[in-house]
């Protein structure tokens, strides 16, 4: 039952319009500094290009994804209303309103500080104002969540809640809890140096808040993903859930050990100690179980499908699936690129190999290929099979999704395997120039140059699919019936209360919040001469 | 079904929840906190406490050591994009008649006619920091260094405010202008080597860093030849030193040539 289709769709088009906006400037950056394209002699567009980029790829895309889809699933899971429509269009509204506020310093050369804010670099105070905004916007959509859970339960006691609404709430309390180490690095530290009434700021600190975030900012941009994985791929396929427990642990356990292992991202940072790098570094092992477990219960429901398509044998029932259907392409090239990805993640992971990679190309073909390729194909999935219940229309060009599909995978492979070699040769991230006429760099322009194709491969497909769905508004009409969720092979009747709600779960993950950060934090905080002067952008 | 029924050790999802992650926490915690430290043979703890405060990151100091005597003096400033940056009449007016000593070297409108840097129009944060290093010896010159030993704090204020405030004119010899040299909006990258634009104009300034065009192209060679040989060292954190030794000795004189061949309304244009 999708009633508040108006809301749904504005959330998904805003998510496409600006992801456009992005990927064209990734594919300018890609090309730019590559051996194919002239050198624009002014390093500060390229980073203006970049702060957009990664603002709009890391925060708003992703959020209005996980918002659309998270309204979705609470209207047709729970089979009920949204409560709070008017607070949904508030929080949709400050998001239009944080966007538009970050994007004009950016496009004013005012707020270059790429999107992880490199403190003490300090950019225009309204850049990050627009970030709050963004960010509170999606608050109200974590309350209503759980506030439409909440309304459910009452009128169902006992009831055990449907799978994508458990996920889902899952997600939003993980985006909730983990946003808060960005928001405090921007209320207490940035904010206040951006706005003049500071002059010092504590960059070392800053950058443990932000890996508070930066960690599990990436599992709650995967929540979609996975719930696509768990809830739609097996119903499109004709398949069913291999188990409903064990998706439910999954969740739960991505609750828990995706908060305190953030400092991954800290190993090369003298502020913090040895001791607690290697707390985290152990906890972010424990954060491939859930990986694991859905791959095999994924992999498991889509054999029921294949079996019950009358596939045979050992690996025989693998040509039975129905590899035209577009959300089988989807799901297959999706675990492709979550496995290479997920190798790539293990040497990032282990302290002493992240020395050999660190703030090299390799990380930013690592998180391509997990976050744009693996994570952003299933949202494309997820826009395809839910568009004709919101539009009330046909998708007709199951082609031209396929091709889009196929490309978007090819263009990912094509450009972040190359990304990863000239990581490991060494190449620096986040640089504006590389003179490629440099005998020592010579030999990495074939695969900058392969990259940058590949960009281009991914900009087409980028734009198909967002072709495909506006033609998808224009369509005949259709009825296309209640949208449903996949059902496991034993639909539980009763869940215990455990897997049933989440608060013991966000306890665990709060209370390992504060062993795993607490003492780092506030030994820091509390510390004389840990600030340095600010650089502001621009300023002379 | 209620959290009371949930936060109970009679729940069992309850017990094993809490159980393992408190046991993971606890062992991944031993093994950091103590195994690990002790692990390395090169470092040495006075016990098992000293070792927990080691890896936890609790600042220490070294005991016994003693920081290195510097054999030179390096630069004590510290600058901010906020260093002078609203100054006031009477401190331009008290700099004014401060300068009147400065003028045989720097010229009386600001702009040298010997081979001294021009200052007509410098950033205020340039000249206070070079005003500050001549008077701590952070660098030395000859000429220069007796003029700023007796400088007051206020003074050196005063006469940065006043040169920042004065018009910038054309050098006194002006050349033809020169092209853009790679060395100047590309860099060496390779050589690690910024562009000297990215922070000397023509690109972006960066604060402490000083505008170049119409200076001396003799001055401007020195000064990187002696941040080459390590001679002038009162650059925060070697950040021209590690730049001016990676050049060759034709791109100094490329970027040298070039800068001086500009006229300051450049520099109007970008900032
Ligand atoms: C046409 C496809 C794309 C291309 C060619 C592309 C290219 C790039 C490039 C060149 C960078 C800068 C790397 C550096 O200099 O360190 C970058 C950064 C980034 N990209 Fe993409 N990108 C594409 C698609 C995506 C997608 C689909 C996402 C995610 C949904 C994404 C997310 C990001 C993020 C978060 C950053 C980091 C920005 C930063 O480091 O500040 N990109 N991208
Ligand atoms: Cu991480």
């Amino acid at each position: 039952m999708l009633v508040n289709r108006k809301l749904i769709l504005a959330h998904f088009w805003l998510a496409f319009a600006v992801f456009g906006v992005a990927l064209t400037l990734g594919a300018w950056q890609m090309f730019i500094r590559s051996p194919i394209g002239t050198w624009l002699s002014n390093p500060e567009l390229y980073y203006r290009s970049l702060t957009a980029h990664g603002t709009v790829m890391g925060y708003v895309f992703p959020t209005l994804v996980a918002m659309a889809f998270g309204y979705a699933i609470s209207e047709s899971a729970l089979q009920q209303r949204l409560v709070g429509v008017r607070w949904a269009w508030a929080g949709f509204w400050l998001i239009v309103a944080g966007s538009i506020m970050a994007v004009i310093p950016i496009a004013l050369g005012r707020a270059s500080v790429l999107y992880t804010f490199y403190p003490p670099l300090i950019g225009n105070v309204f850049y990050y104002l627009g970030v709050v905004l963004v960010v509170v916007g999606s608050w109200i959509w974590v309350a209503l969540m759980s506030v439409n859970l909440r309304v459910w339960r009452k009128a169902n006691p006992g009831a055990p809640v449907p799978l994508a609404m458990f996920a889902n709430v899952a997600g939003s309390y993980l985006w909730a809890w983990t946003a808060v180490g960005a928001a405090l690095e921007l209320l207490l530290q940035i904010i206040p140096v951006a706005a003049g009434l500071k002059a010092t700021i504590d960059a070392g600190l800053a950058r443990i808040f932000f890996s508070w975030t930066l960690h599990a900012i990436v599992y709650f941009w995967l929540m979609p993903t996975y719930i696509a994985y768990y809830t739609i791929v097996p119903r499109a396929i004709g398949g069913r859930v291999y188990s409903d427990s064990m998706a439910r642990i999954a969740f739960i356990l991505f609750l828990v050990v995706s908060m305190p292992i953030g400092m991954h991202h800290t190993f090369a940072d003298p502020q913090v100690g040895a001791g607690f790098k290697f707390i985290h570094s152990a906890f972010t092992a424990l954060v491939a179980l859930p990986t694991l477990l859905t791959v095999f219960t994924i992999c498991a429901s889509v054999e029921i499908a294949a079996r019950l398509r009358g596939g045979r044998g050992m690996f025989g029932w693998i040509g039975a699936l129905p590899w035209d259907n577009p959300m089988m392409l989807a799901l297959a090239f999706s675990f492709v690129m979550l496995g290479f990805g997920g190798a790539g993640g293990l040497i990032n992971m282990s302290y002493q190999l992240d020395a050999s990679i660190h703030n090299t190309q390799w990380i930013t073909g690592h998180f391509h290929l997990i976050f744009g390729g693996a994570i952003v194909i299933m949202y494309f999935a997820i826009a395809y099979d839910l568009w004709p219940h919101l539009t009330g229309r046909e998708l007709i060009d199951i082609r031209l999704i396929r091709t889009q599909l196929w490309l978007w995978f090819i263009g990912m492979i094509v450009t972040t395997f190359p990304w990863h070699w000239v990581g490991i040769l060494g190449m620096p991230r986040r640089m504006a120039y590389f003179d490629f006429g440099d005998p020592a760099i010579a030999p990495q322009a074939l695969s900058v140059t392969l990259s940058a194709i590949g960009g281009f491969i991914l900009l087409a497909s980028g734009i198909m699919f967002i072709v495909i769905l506006a033609r998808g508004m224009r369509a005949p009409q259709i009825d296309a019936g209640p949208y449903r969720f996949a059902l496991a092979v034993h639909q539980p009747t009763t869940v215990p209360v455990a897997l049933n709600t989440h608060a013991l779960w966000v306890a665990l993950m709060i209370g390992l919040t504060l062993t795993n950060y607490g003492y780092p934090i506030l030994n820091l905080a509390l510390s004389s001469g840990t600030s340095v002067p600010a650089v502001y952008v621009g300023a002379q | 079904m209620s959290t009371r029924d949930l936060f109970t050790l009679r729940n069992s999802h309850f017990r094993t929840g809490v159980g393992i992650t408190a046991a993971i926490l606890v062992v991944t915690a031993i093994a950091g906190f103590i195994v690990l430290p002790f692990a390395q043979p090169w470092v040495q703890f006075a016990g098992v406490w000293d070792a927990i405060c080691s890896a936890a990151g609790v600042p220490q100091r070294a005991a016994s050591v003693t920081a290195p005597e510097q054999a030179k003096r390096l630069s004590e400033v510290v600058l901010t994009s906020n260093t002078l940056s609203r100054p006031s009449q009477e401190a331009i007016g008290r700099g004014a008649t401060l300068a009147q000593r400065c003028a045989i070297c720097h010229g009386p409108t600001g702009v040298s006619r010997a081979d001294s840097p021009n200052l007509a129009g410098q950033y205020a944060a340039v000249i206070y920091k070079e005003l500050h290093d001549f008077r701590s010896g952070a660098r030395t010159n000859a000429v220069m260094s007796p003029f700023a030993v007796n400088l007051t704090d206020q003074e050196i204020a005063d006469l940065s405010n006043y040169y920042a405030y004065l018009p910038r004119l054309p050098a006194y010899h002006p050349t033809p202008q020169l092209p853009k040299p790679n060395i100047v909006i590309y860099g060496a990258p390779m050589r690690g080597i910024a562009p000297c634009g990215a922070c000397h104009g023509s690109l972006d300034n960066k604060t402490g860093s000083p505008w170049l065009e119409g200076q001396s192209e003799a001055y401007m060679k020195a000064q990187l030849h002696a941040f080459a040989s390590g001679e002038r060292r009162n650059d925060i954190s070697q950040q021209m030193r590690n730049i001016a030794r990676a050049m060759t000795p034709q791109e100094i004189e490329q970027a040298a040539a070039y800068y001086a061949s500009q006229p300051p309304d450049v520099v109007k244009a970008v900032d």
